[in-house]
């Protein structure tokens, strides 16, 4: 541990990063752990990897993960359709291997020359079995390339930073291995700091109305997607640009479509309003009950 | 005084290998817990828990054991006052780490009294009184190896405060939560037809390229055998009577096993508070619509999953008595206990899943019925949690036990 020098993040000027997490970066690359980020979607994992990578003045290597993804793609895929392709009909000597092999994004964060930041996003995304396939790779560094009979080893342990949705458990002995965090939803206080760096010059007023709006519809319990981070700015943005009056914003609830993307919840929120308003309350308990009939 | 904590949190639930133990031991070591209860309790956290479900536990852990290191009541007001500046947070060096030796806690406690007793005015900086910055071992936003900490904001939030807060609370996965977490436990739910036995059917297209290239053009087909889930279901849903109270809760488990798309096969049937010759098509449980459960019992294959949904409470003679049902103008020959006792030993693969939180089963009301059909079926309340255990034994044949 004493081989490297003792690197400190301390966050980016677009980026706000809590106490905690900032801690967990720091102890993750201090025991050159890869760092697990798991979180309700929009809570910005992906974007810490982009501010780590910025405030230690590193390269950002991103994987990014699909259910198709196979853990030798990030290794190296050895390009077998081009050397026979060139084996037919090109001139260049096919005899050398080492040509048709590529590295994938493991691989290229191995050799960079200075270390780096690698992303691996939403690792959740891919097979059951593929994290337990990086477990040794992740530890070691390192991985083997048979039909070259070469060893392709990190010149500098790059700075691993892997993002889960939770839509799959992942493997014990692959958790074994991270330092683990859990981004929590801000609290509107943190969420006023978020939203500054997003839109620095917003009425007191207009962020007020809807922060309060925000909070009041991610509490409605039955509501199936709350509305993230995410979507509260893209939903700033939208009423500056509508010019809504922040006094509307409440009753209104202009662009509610930024903020909720579920029919499912739409409804039940213009039911609980309209339940409200009219006192007009269905009987729950019935309906529910017979839905489970089918 | 370290392994002690390691146990607390086995106790409270939490899975901690002792490789982690030891890369938390090495963190120690290097210093990286801040030199304060608080960055001590987030290094344990970051290294030692890994799902947001056990954040909830580990709180408690740490709160029970660290519990009584709080920082002295009973605190003048004026104290508050001093500390209450907020200072630009200290470089520590490695002088000054030297410079402290661990202080005993009960000895630090003593001092502190004693300074507190002597102590009539603000200091911030120094090395010896109460006071922001500075390396007292009292105050806040200084530096001492496990000093006391006295007030303060984030960074001086004591640890076992920020503990006691339990923040994580709904995190918890033995709360029951939504559709969506019953899906996730669901998804586990599977096994792949192995790729040993069956028919090759499937072009492997990497393979055939791999080793058409190979051998310099000439085509050559790999083929392989395809992997799919081979998991039958069979959820049986007590319905109506006392279940009403828990429709909500089996409502959300049903929408998630219909919505699970990824057995093989999945069968509904509905029961009325025991199961006896009759098994119904709808949760009315009419004779209009229904399967013999013999019938069930001698088509369906030993490997069908039974999953039985019910609060397993209702008077003991409905469930040990022939004629016991509690439909009138209906009749039993078989005790229910009985008909249970027979899916049980044809369906290896089955548990009970009861919407009663587990602590309550013993001072329910049909507490006699509870534990009689818990000695017949693996039986797991109706949360998250209690539906992956009962899922990882849906996977593996449970022993019958006949009583």
């Amino acid at each position: 541990m004493s081989t490297t020098k003792l690197l400190d993040y301390k966050g980016s000027s677009d980026y706000i990063v809590s106490d905690e997490l900032r801690n967990s970066v720091n102890i993750a690359v201090a025991l050159q752990k890869p760092l697990l980020i798991k979180g309700e979607p929009g809570t910005g994992k992906t974007m810490l990897a982009e501010s780590i990578a910025k405030s230690l003045g590193m390269e950002l290597i991103i994987w990014n993960i699909k259910s198709t993804t196979k853990a030798q793609e990030g290794l190296y895929l050895y390009d077998t359709v081009q050397r026979l392709y060139d084996s037919q009909f090109g001139e260049s000597n096919v005899s050398d291997i080492k040509k048709y092999i590529k590295l994938g994004k493991l691989g290229e964060a191995f050799l960079s020359g200075k270390q780096v930041v690698l992303l691996i996003d939403e690792i959740d995304k891919a097979d059951l079995e593929f994290p337990n396939d990086l477990l040794w790779e992740l530890d070691q560094m390192s991985f083997y390339i048979p039909e070259t009979k070469e060893t392709i080893a990190a010149k500098n342990r790059p700075i691993v930073i892997i993002t889960s949705n939770a839509e799959k458990e992942l493997p014990d002995a692959f958790l074994r291995r991270c330092i683990f965090h859990y981004i929590a939803f801000p609290d509107p206080e943190g969420m006023e700091k978020i939203i500054a760096v997003h839109h620095p010059r917003l009425e007191k007023r207009l962020l007020e109305q809807a922060m309060e709006t925000f909070y009041m519809l991610r509490n409605i319990p039955s509501i199936q997607k709350r509305p993230s981070t995410s979507e509260l700015i893209d939903w700033l943005q939208a009423l500056v640009v509508g010019g809504i009056s922040p006094n509307k914003i409440k009753q209104d609830l202009p662009f509610l479509g930024v903020l909720l993307k579920k029919n499912e919840d739409l409804d039940t929120m213009l039911n609980q309003l309209y339940g409200k308003t009219q006192n007009k309350t269905p009987n729950v308990k019935n309906n529910a009950y017979n839905r489970y009939r089918y | 005084m370290f392994t002690k904590f390691y146990y607390n949190l086995k106790d409270y639930g939490i899975p901690v290998s002792m490789n982690e133990w030891q890369l938390l031991l090495e963190a120690l070591e290097s210093g990286m817990a801040g030199s304060s209860l608080t960055g001590f309790y987030y290094l344990c956290r970051a290294v030692l828990v890994k799902t947001e479900a056990h954040y909830d536990r580990f709180d408690l852990a740490f709160a029970s054991f660290f519990g009584d290191i709080e920082s002295p009541e009973g605190l003048p007001d004026k104290i508050w006052e001093w500390l209450d500046k907020e200072l630009p947070e200290q470089e520590i060096t490695e002088a000054m780490r030297l410079n402290h030796q661990q202080l005993d806690l009960d000895e630090m406690k003593r001092m502190l009294e004693e300074r507190l007793a002597e102590q009539n005015e603000e200091h911030h900086g120094g090395n010896r009184w109460v006071g922001t910055g500075g390396t007292s071992p009292f105050g806040h936003s200084g530096y001492h190896p496990g000093g006391i900490r006295i007030g303060g904001s984030t960074r001086n939030l004591s640890a076992v405060k920020v503990a006691g807060m339990r923040k994580y609370q709904e995190f918890r996965t033995d709360e029951t939560l939504g559709i969506r977490q019953f899906q996730v436990a669901l998804r586990k739910l599977r096994q792949f037809t192995t790729r040993l036995d069956g028919a090759r059917t499937e072009l492997d297209l990497d393979g055939t390229i791999d080793r058409t290239c190979n051998n310099a053009g000439r085509l050559e087909l790999v083929w392989d055998r395809p992997r799919e889930n081979g998991i039958k279901v069979l959820l049986l849903m007590d319905s109506g009577g006392s279940m009403v109270s828990y429709s909500r809760l089996c409502n959300q488990l049903f929408t998630a096993v219909n919505r699970s798309n990824h057995f093989k096969d999945l069968k509904i049937f509905y029961f009325h508070n025991c199961i006896y010759d009759w098994l119904f098509h709808d949760p009315s449980c009419s004779l209009n619509a229904y399967t013999d459960t013999e019938y069930i019992l001698k088509t369906y294959d030993s490997d069908y999953r039974i999953i039985i949904v019910g609060d397993a409470s209702m008077s003991s003679y409905e469930l040990m008595r022939v004629g016991g049902i509690i439909e009138w103008g209906m009749h039993n020959d078989t005790p229910g206990i009985e008909w249970l006792r027979r899916l049980r030993q044809h369906f290896e693969y089955s548990v009970w899943l009861n919407p009663i939180p587990k602590n309550y089963w013993d001072w329910m009301e049909g507490v006699f019925t509870i534990n009689k059909i818990a000695e017949v079926f693996p039986m797991e309340s109706l949360t998250v949690e209690g539906l992956e255990t009962a899922i990882t034994k849906l996977r593996s044949r449970q022993a019958v036990k006949m009583g």
